[in-house]
């Protein structure tokens, strides 16, 4: 019985989705369709994107791609530009360290310096997981009597 | 006259707080009952004085006083009665007074349900709580008065930032501090029983409501906080691990695996030197979060005024709390039992290998926040630690967790076996990954990590629904049919099943909108429209709009689907009389299924605006997954079992009196 | 014993390090140009359109370049100092007109005074990007070869007129 309701459960989920994703075309009364600002909606894109890497040096904590300050906009603009002369992408992160060193970039450079931010989570997570291995077989090999007398379960019936 | 009440109130509460600190403590070292027996009065009456303080402050604001330099910085005759009362903690000096509320909000709810525990216990914790409150008392008067005069009085205040004055601002920092605040429940209960050397099971069972309740204010600040960004800053983003945000988090993240080690100590008594650790932990996260963001240390968006003085204060305050706990810590905790032995295949290794997997999420998130600051202070240069890095790090960590939350559940207590595991969770397993392709498909596009992420998510469902199942199904000896054995599931269970749901729902959330979602930016004029995943914008006008405090450019858009009209929208671009700088007013329209988002950006020379257009699909099941996380936590907390014993007790209690008098006779 | 006490040592790290930061400033972003060449440029100057500065034109001369804006208040407080440092002859500073109007410009410098040997105009910005310039007012100082050689960020201050740009220059010039 449970099961059929997770089924319907799924079946009606599936359908949300369906239903939010559809794209229709919707019969318009009289207007006019707005311009879309980017002047290449390809560029721009690709422009959005690399400005979510950037940092916004004027109010520091936002990125270029949603900062309002003069400055981001005139890098928005180098942006488009150098892609439109078909920089890459490396090129043009390149480009803005050169002139504002590694502060400007939100994805934090793979260098000597910054090694132990990189490799650090991972060598938390094994140097974490590791102890806990070794904790647990030392104890296994224990004899009981280091450990309290077992009490029953709540929920012992399984 | 009342602002110099307020600060001889506060002068009072510090006294007050240092007698709380001072006397139990030293009373429950020496056996003595009347300085013990001063905590709970203590506690109350400096919550007392506080509240009275808070209210003088509260009254400065409402009644315009800009004689009072806080107010005049942070209020203005133009401000909207409840914003002025917001204002009272929107600024570093109030925001500390509204901590220092909280503490003592908490110390008194401790006082007033702590009947059945031990006196000396109590008198321990209730100690802690008001050193720690003295600590703060102390900060305040020396370095963050607000009730400091500005003489002579300013004409008008500078006003609350714009960006401040919002219903979200109403609740955010209360329900932030409950939560941060609250952990120090738990680390007081945790410091008494290191002092008194008896941490076991009964102290986890005793610990846990109150850590989980602080546990559920967190979860809802962060979550208010998140929504009320997402809704007012303009931007469309709901998260950008900025360091006040990971300040909030941290202690969330060890708080979550606090909860969880406490069951395994309440359950076998084991692992109690971790469970100690993280009580400390996470409330130390708290005040570090709180030097993070007074002290200039770093850049935030959020951060208040800074001056380097009090953060060498609060530097100074942490390095004495935390390294004395600490020190505590490392001489007590050799002397700690092992408690009960559990297999290393167990329900209680996964919740341990889950409590490893929160706290080094913790920690990355910690190195990525103090990085740029390690290396600056090293003279290793500059550099900026952003989303892409916190983004592509917290999702690899959360993973395996999240694989973890559909087996522990399901896992024997003790001793476990894979084959059964695998047995009962196969077609969990096929449903998850097939339900995910399946959405992804439907979504209009098969991206991998998504796809992954939504598997994820619903194999917490799906294993959820296996332990639902295999505890409804008949048993032999058991009757009353699947209600009655539904009746018979323990609140705590359900509980973890729906915070686990909320969690399931959040991460469905995440993934669908940050690979689902579009935007557009036009210009637009009147009669203008664009389309935007089968919605269509139509601008009607823009008008001129007089506020309370601003001026605002108010656009009128109509949203069809269909050639159906289902909304209309007035996003703004305001601008506050007081600190004049243009601000964004985004107007959306919410439903379970998606967000219709849409932003003013500028006016160009012709008279058109460029607006923004944003479609985000479920976003709000992220703030559901936060609301639904709350619910499992508060049905988890009314378990009978933190209410029985208590019962109980009393019950013991009157038994003991009752056979004393008669043996008196 | 010991490994209780690792969380203790490890904490007091963290307040180290908390400590160090107190007196840095995570605002202030250095420039990677220092002891690089200072870029290329090619620019009208501000009170004659017709006429052209390029770097190499600077050249063999120890000098300094000020970056300002009519529309930036923090400019006006350090003005008068170079207005003054200007006439003391130490070296010859040149002015960067940034995102500005010409008029605008040239009003600002006949009401303030005009310590610029001359003034570069740069109404897009683009001169003041190749050099991380992001908030005015900013001041370099540019050796003989060509190479910069310090970069202050804000107004000029005394201070730092006195203990760091100043002697910098003499320092360039003897060598």
């Amino acid at each position: 019985m449970l099961e059929r309701i997770l089924h319907s459960l799924l079946a009606a989920l599936l359908c949300l989705t369906l239903a939010s994703a559809q794209a229709t075309e919707a019969p318009v009364a009289a207007t006019t369709e707005a311009p879309v600002v980017a002047a290449n909606p390809e560029i721009e894109a690709r422009m959005m994107v690399l400005a979510a890497e950037l940092r916004c040096l004027v109010c520091q904590n936002q990125t270029i791609a949603d900062s309002h300050a003069g400055l981001a906009e005139d890098l928005r603009q180098q942006i488009r530009e150098m892609l439109a002369k078909g920089m890459s992408e490396r090129q043009i992160l390149d480009y803005m360290t050169e002139r504002y060193g590694d502060f400007v970039l939100y994805r934090p450079p793979f260098k000597a310096s910054t090694l132990l931010l990189w490799v650090g989570p991972g060598l938390l997570l094994l140097l974490a997981l590791g102890t806990l291995w070794r904790v647990l077989r030392r104890r296994q090999a224990m004899a009981p009597e280091a450990f309290d007398p077992d009490t029953p379960d709540e929920d012992a019936a399984r | 006259m009342i602002p110099e009440l307020g600060q001889v109130l506060l002068l009072l509460a510090l006294a007050v707080a240092l007698i709380q600190g001072v006397l139990p403590l030293a009373g429950a070292q020496r056996g003595r009952a009347d300085w013990m027996a001063l905590a709970r009065p203590a506690a109350y009456l400096q919550c007392l004085l506080v509240l009275a303080a808070f209210a003088c402050l509260t009254s400065a604001f409402v009644r315009h006083d800009f004689s009072v330099l806080y107010v005049a910085s942070n209020s203005n005759s133009l401000l909207p009665l409840p914003y002025r009362i917001a204002a009272v903690w929107g600024g570093h000096e109030g925001s500390l007074l509204l901590w220092v509320l909280m503490l003592n909000v908490w110390t008194v709810a401790v006082a007033r349900f702590s009947r059945s525990l031990p006196s000396v216990f109590v008198a321990r914790i209730l100690a802690v709580l008001g050193l720690v409150a003295a600590g703060f008392l102390l900060f305040m008067l020396v370095t963050s008065n607000p009730f400091d005069r500005l003489l002579p009085a300013a004409a008008d205040g500078r006003d609350l930032n714009p960006l401040l004055q919002d219903p979200g601002m109403v609740a955010h920092p209360p329900m932030l501090y409950m939560g941060y605040v609250g952990f120090s429940v738990a680390y007081a209960f945790a410091i008494a029983a290191l002092i008194g050397g008896n941490l076991d099971a009964t102290w986890a069972r005793w610990t846990r409501p109150w850590t989980t309740a602080a546990w559920i204010f967190l979860t809802f600040g962060i979550g208010l906080g998140s929504w009320w960004a997402y809704n007012e800053l303009g931007w469309g983003g709901w998260w950008f691990w900025d360091p006040v945000e990971n300040a909030s988090f941290m202690p969330w993240l060890v708080g979550t695996a606090l909860i969880h080690s406490l069951a395994v100590t309440e359950k076998r008594g084991s692992f109690k030197v971790w469970t100690v650790l993280l009580a400390i932990m996470a409330f130390s996260l708290s005040l570090l979060g709180t030097f993070l963001v007074r002290s200039g240390v770093l850049s935030s968006v959020h951060a208040f005024a800074t001056d380097p003085r009090r953060g060498l204060f609060i530097l100074i305050f942490l390095v004495l709390v935390i390294g004395a706990s600490l020190l505590l810590f490392s001489w007590r905790a050799p002397s700690v039992g092992l408690g009960q032995r559990f297999g290393l295949l167990s329900k209680e290794t996964a919740l341990l290998v889950n409590n490893m997997l929160l706290a080094v999420a913790c920690g990355a998130v910690l190195l990525g926040t103090l990085y740029p600051l390690f290396l600056d202070a090293m003279g290793m240069g500059k550099i900026s630690v952003g989303p892409p890095y916190f983004d592509t790090v917290f999702t690899l960590i959360m993973a395996p967790l999240l694989m973890l939350m559909g087996i522990g559940p399901l896992m024997r207590w003790k001793e476990d076996q894979v084959s059964g595991l695998a047995r009962r969770l196969r077609w969990a397993l096929v449903i998850a990954i097939g339900a995910a392709l399946l959405t992804s498909w439907a979504a209009g596009r098969i991206a991998p990590a998504t796809t992954g992420a939504l598997a994820l998510a619903y194999w917490i469902i799906a294993s959820m629904g296996v332990d639902l199942l295999e505890r409804l199904r008949p048993r032999g000896g058991l009757s009353g049919g699947v209600v009655g054995r539904m009746r018979l599931l323990p609140r705590a269970m359900v509980g973890m099943w729906i915070a686990h749901l909320g969690v399931a729902l959040f991460a469905f959330g995440v993934a669908m909108v940050k690979t689902y979602e579009t935007e557009r930016d036009v210009k637009m004029t009147a009669d203008a429209s664009t389309e935007v995943a089968g919605y269509r914008f139509r601008m009607i006008s823009v008008s001129d709009v007089q506020g309370p405090n601003y001026v605002a450019a108010q656009a009128l858009i109509e949203v069809s689907r269909d050639g159906q009209l289902l909304a209309t929208l007035r996003p703004e671009k305001r601008i506050y009389k007081v600190q004049s700088n243009p601000m964004t007013e985004a107007a959306v329209d919410s439903n379970l299924l998606r967000d219709l988002y849409i932003s003013m950006g500028e006016r160009l020379d012709n008279g058109d605006w460029i607006v923004r257009v944003q479609h985000k699909p479920f976003i709000n099941w992220i703030w559901l997954g936060c609301l639904v996380m709350m619910g499992g936590g508060l049905l988890a907390t009314s378990d009978r079992r933190y209410r029985a014993r208590q019962t109980r007790s009393a019950e013991l209690r009157d038994l003991a009196n009752g056979m004393a008098g008669e043996g008196g006779r | 014993m010991n490994r209780f006490l690792l969380p203790l040592g490890a904490f007091l790290l963290l307040a180290l390090f908390l400590a160090l930061g107190l007196r840095l400033n995570p605002r202030e972003v250095p420039s990677p140009l220092i002891d690089k060449p200072a870029p290329a440029f090619q620019a009208s100057t501000l009170a004659r359109p017709e006429a052209t500065i390029k770097r190499e034109d600077l050249l063999g001369k120890v000098w300094v370049l000020n970056v300002w804006a009519s529309w930036c208040a923090a400019c006006r407080d350090e003005h008068a100092l170079l207005v003054d440092f200007s006439r003391r002859g130490v070296a010859p500073i040149y002015g960067l007109n940034y995102k500005d109007k010409r008029e605008d410009g040239l009003g600002w410098l006949g009401r303030f005074g005009n310590p610029y040997t001359d003034t570069l105009f740069d109404p897009e910005g683009r001169i003041g990007i190749d050099y991380g310039v992001y908030g005015v007012p900013e001041t370099f100082v540019i050796d003989k070869a060509g190479l910069i050689r310090y970069k202050h960020i804000g107004p000029v201050t005394p201070e730092v007129l006195r203990d760091k740009i100043e002697p910098l220059l003499r320092k360039l010039t003897n060598a």
